[in-house]
């Protein structure tokens, strides 16, 4: 994985750009030390650490404005970061680049319960948001399972989902309001407490930038009434074509589950022995669906499903009939990474979706990819939606693994384009999938997409080396090529 | 004006059609079936960029919750599909039109408030844009983040930024039953108090209006009119035993005056959709305040003490349908102390022209509304002007 080349003239600089960052945020805001700045080395992606030139830790909207309008005058890349969960490398920084974090704006600036929404700083973690409505029987929909330590900044920034975005959304669908700075320092406020832009769906687009746009320092998300009810089942079948047949079918059947998990043969084994949840071992595939909802609806919808499992073929079907049941359900899906962290010294955690209807195929090419390098993989699922998480087992230690194991991970996530499917569902490309960008998108897609980064950032100071393979100058991108000359098509009717 | 259609058959004549009008400097109007065109500024062009042809479903995979069609499909094709396999779009659009044109104005019906809108279905698009380049952004998938949302910012952009050639959308299974609350009798903000009562349930509220006792009379549903005065509206939807339970609860939480059922409900809430209550036959114009749902009733009195205004309510109180008097533009925007926006939905072209549509933007809001413009469109070949004057 290549960065852009550092730019030695701004590391020399680099005693200049402290002090003018100093003059902006003072004290213990700006780090230097490199014990300190090795907190900032990586994010969840660990494979790739880089020092940061300086850290900046503002704490006012006004000091980031100032910080990024000082960094766009002196040329130098800022880094944005929240927590730091990114699993792909979203907040990896630069030897010449300022990283700035975002972890002191932590307040929660209003609870509106009439509007049904929440305004917090980017610095809230996702579950801080529920913990702080839960007393009135509230909670913020999108649930990552990094939520305890994932801040809804990084959310924003990466569109982050979960296992409930199939009937809940993703953040997108769930942000309300937010106020970001330009890299030129400008501060800008879209959307609101109420429906719709006015104007152009700027929110929607600064969703999922990865950092790229501009950084976010204020969010107004929605909240909903925690569902009255939830059960689960658990449903293990002879074979995964079975189990993709029993989603597809549940789904026909006009069904949205809160929650539709499937793992395979490894990954069952795997979390059954770490947390004992109780799992049939001898099924290659293990569905867990959970609706929720009122009471009424939930009983009707388990008989429903049931019924669809058995005509698919389910060779084994439990009911949860009691909170801890249910609880106790999810606990080995929940724990399915650290489980696979158990059995082997790394895992490589995948995230592509596909048509759930090349489920078998994907699988059984994904077992011949790991026949032919070496590799063990297990497989978790939101099924639902057909975001697939395959998680390649390796050893760091083992001279040449991780290389294999990327290049694993990579023809997985090829294989997800060739099916009709893409390269990431929640995840995000950061600099992990970066290269892969062309498999997906054409030239032209990727202009397009550059050219309305610049639109944001000029000078592509914001987060560079990140999502796109190839870096290209704004002015470069801008320009047109007009060809000259008649209709070509002597055929198109002209009224 | 004369207005010259250029009527390509695939996307590739599409682009040729924008190649050419780029070479030409000649701006386009972008059309569908042309059913929107009274909603924005008039687009001053000398050809129309006519997408009609351009129709036809190329995939839809019930179970994979996705449709991918060219931009020209009627709706009307789009929904008798879907219906057959008991799905929709779940945003409750208006009916008619193509699906690009419904994409491109970003429609969102009662349902807004629990579904979303055509921005939160809307999964991948092709297209053309202003410099001639055909592109695709997003997928045809339901859970996807490769890349920027292009898509999102495709919905509600009216063709300013790309002539659409195709799109994917996210489809969902129908509702199998529909039952309305009816409460008769409050003023708007004991109305928007109650919506806000049935939205805080975990009922799952669908729809959530008031009509107040001049606009109830109008309904073509006798329980409605019939009531004798102003009518508060809250939709439960789903499964059949799912319903009648939240019905039963809810009914007695909220105190409701009266239930309608299925054939009813849908009948009333097509009504709250289209909005045509209001204003038919008078000169005044057609207006859509999105506001924070608590403001609704406030803000439609702050523009009661300067206009004569004719209102009802949907998505809890959060969306104001208001008629008045022509010239209103600069009232109605100043009683949106609380936030939101206002766009001007019905009036004679020449007043479209002549008026911010939309609501104005805050300088550098405007400014980087130009600079994403431009970074489609350079020169101003798609529409221009259709959102804002000089855009």
């Amino acid at each position: 994985m290549k960065m852009p080349v550092p730019d030695s003239g701004v590391i020399a600089r680099r005693r200049e750009i402290v002090e003018a960052l100093r003059a902006i945020v003072p004290g213990e805001g700006v780090i230097v030390d490199e014990n300190e700045l090795r907190a900032y080395e990586c994010d969840g992606l660990t494979a790739y650490r880089q020092l940061p030139m300086v850290a900046v830790l503002p704490s006012t909207v006004e000091q980031v404005s100032q910080v990024l309008k000082a960094c766009k005058a002196m040329g130098v890349k800022v880094v944005p970061r929240g927590a730091g969960t990114s699993l792909s490398g979203g907040a990896l920084p630069l030897a010449d680049g300022v990283l700035l974090g975002m972890g002191k704006f932590k307040r929660i600036l209003d609870i509106d319960y009439a509007n049904r929404c929440v305004t917090v700083q980017p610095g809230v973690t996702n579950l801080g948001i529920s913990n702080a409505v839960a007393h009135e029987g509230f909670y913020y929909a999108p649930d990552p399972s990094s939520q305890i330590a994932c801040t809804i900044g990084g959310n924003i920034a990466e569109n982050s989902g979960g296992v409930h975005c199939l009937k809940y959304g993703l953040t997108t669908n769930n942000v309300l309001g937010l106020e970001m700075v330009l890299m030129d320092g400008t501060i800008l406020r879209l959307g609101g407490k109420h429906l719709d832009a006015g104007g152009y769906d700027l929110m929607g687009i600064v969703t999922g930038s990865e950092g790229l746009l501009g950084v976010v320092t204020e969010v107004t998300v929605r909240i909903l009434k925690k569902p009255a009810t939830a059960r689960a089942v658990l449903l293990g079948f002879p074979s995964s074509e079975q189990g993709g047949d029993c989603v597809a079918a549940i789904i026909a059947a006009g069904i949205i589950p809160g929650g539709m998990e499937m793992m395979d043969r490894p990954a069952i084994h795997a979390a059954e022995a770490f947390v004992h949840a109780g799992y049939p071992l001898d099924v290659e595939a293990l569905l867990i669906v959970e609706l929720d909802g009122p009471a009424a609806e939930v009983d009707h919808l388990i008989d429903r499903v049931e019924a669809i499992a058995r005509d698919k073929g389910a060779c084994y079907a439990r009911v949860s009939n009691s909170e801890e049941e249910r609880l106790a359900f999810w606990a080995g899906r929940k724990a399915a990474f650290p489980a696979v962290g158990r059995i082997s010294p790394d895992y490589y955690c995948m995230d592509g979706t596909i048509p759930r209807k090349a489920l078998p195929l994907v699988l059984q090419r994904m077992q011949e990819m790991s026949d032919r390098c070496g590799l063990r993989v297990a497989n978790v699922f939101h099924a639902g939606d057909g975001n697939l998480h395959p998680l390649i087992l390796y050893d760091a230690n083992k001279p040449g693994e991780l290389e294999a194991a990327e290049a694993f991970g990579n023809d997985i996530l090829r294989l997800c384009v060739e099916v009709g499917g893409v390269l990431t569902g929640e995840h995000g490309v950061g600099v992990e999938k970066r290269d892969l960008m062309t498999d997906q998108f054409d030239e032209a897609d990727l202009r397009q997409q550059q050219r309305l980064k610049c639109a944001f950032d000029p000078d592509g100071l914001l987060n560079p080396g990140k999502v796109f393979p190839t870096l290209h100058r704004c002015a470069e991108l801008g320009r047109l090529h007009v060809h000259q000359g008649e209709l070509r098509f002597p055929d198109l009717p002209r009224f | 004006m004369t207005v010259t259609i250029l009527k390509p058959e695939n996307a590739a004549q599409a682009a040729d059609a924008v190649r050419w009008a780029l070479s030409a400097g000649e701006p386009l109007e972008i059309l569908g079936s042309g059913s929107r065109r009274g909603l924005g500024r008039p687009v001053q062009a000398g050809h129309a960029l006519d997408l009609s042809g351009l129709s036809g479903v190329v995939a839809y995979e019930p179970e994979e919750l996705v449709l991918t069609a060219l931009a020209g499909t009627p709706m009307d094709v789009i929904r008798a599909l879907l219906a057959e396999r008991g799905q929709h779009l779940a945003f409750e659009p208006p009916e008619g039109g193509t699906l690009g044109g419904l994409v491109a104005s970003g429609l969102a019906g009662p349902r807004r408030i629990s579904a979303g809108s055509a921005r939160d279905h809307t999964l991948g698009i092709a297209g053309v844009s202003g410099r001639a380049e055909a592109y695709k952004g997003g997928g045809k998938v339901v859970k996807n983040v490769t890349g920027y949302d292009v898509p999102k910012l495709m919905a509600g952009s009216f063709g300013t930024l790309t002539a659409l050639t195709e799109i994917t959308v996210k489809v969902l299974p129908a509702p199998e039953d529909s039952a309305t609350l009816l409460l008769f009798g409050l003023d708007d903000a004991a109305a928007v108090a109650m919506l806000d009562r049935a939205l805080r349930s975990p009922y799952e509220v669908s729809g959530a209006a008031h009509l107040p006792a001049g606009i109830a009379v109008r309904s073509g549903l006798s329980a409605v009119s019939g009531a004798g005065g102003a009518v508060t509206l809250v939709r439960l939807e789903g499964f059949g035993p799912s319903v009648a339970a939240r019905v039963t609860m809810l009914r007695e939480e909220l105190r409701a005056d009266a239930v309608l059922g299925r054939d009813e409900s849908l009948a009333v809430w097509r009504e709250v959709r289209d909005g045509e209550w209001l204003g038919a036959g008078t000169e005044s114009h057609l207006w859509k305040l999105s506001v924070p749902p608590s403001a609704g009733p406030s803000t439609v009195e702050a523009i009661r003490r300067t206009l004569d205004v004719e209102v009802f309510y949907d998505w809890g109180g959060g969306l104001a349908w208001l008629a008045a008097p022509p010239d209103s533009g600069a009232a109605i925007r100043a009683a949106l102390s609380a936030g939101g926006h206002a766009t001007l939905v019905r009036a004679p072209e020449p007043v479209r022209a002549a008026t911010d549509v939309f609501q104005p933007l805050p300088g550098p809001l405007m400014a980087l509304s130009r600079r994403v413009k431009e970074s489609f469109d350079p020169q101003g070949i798609l529409n221009p002007g259709r959102m804002y004057a000089g855009l």
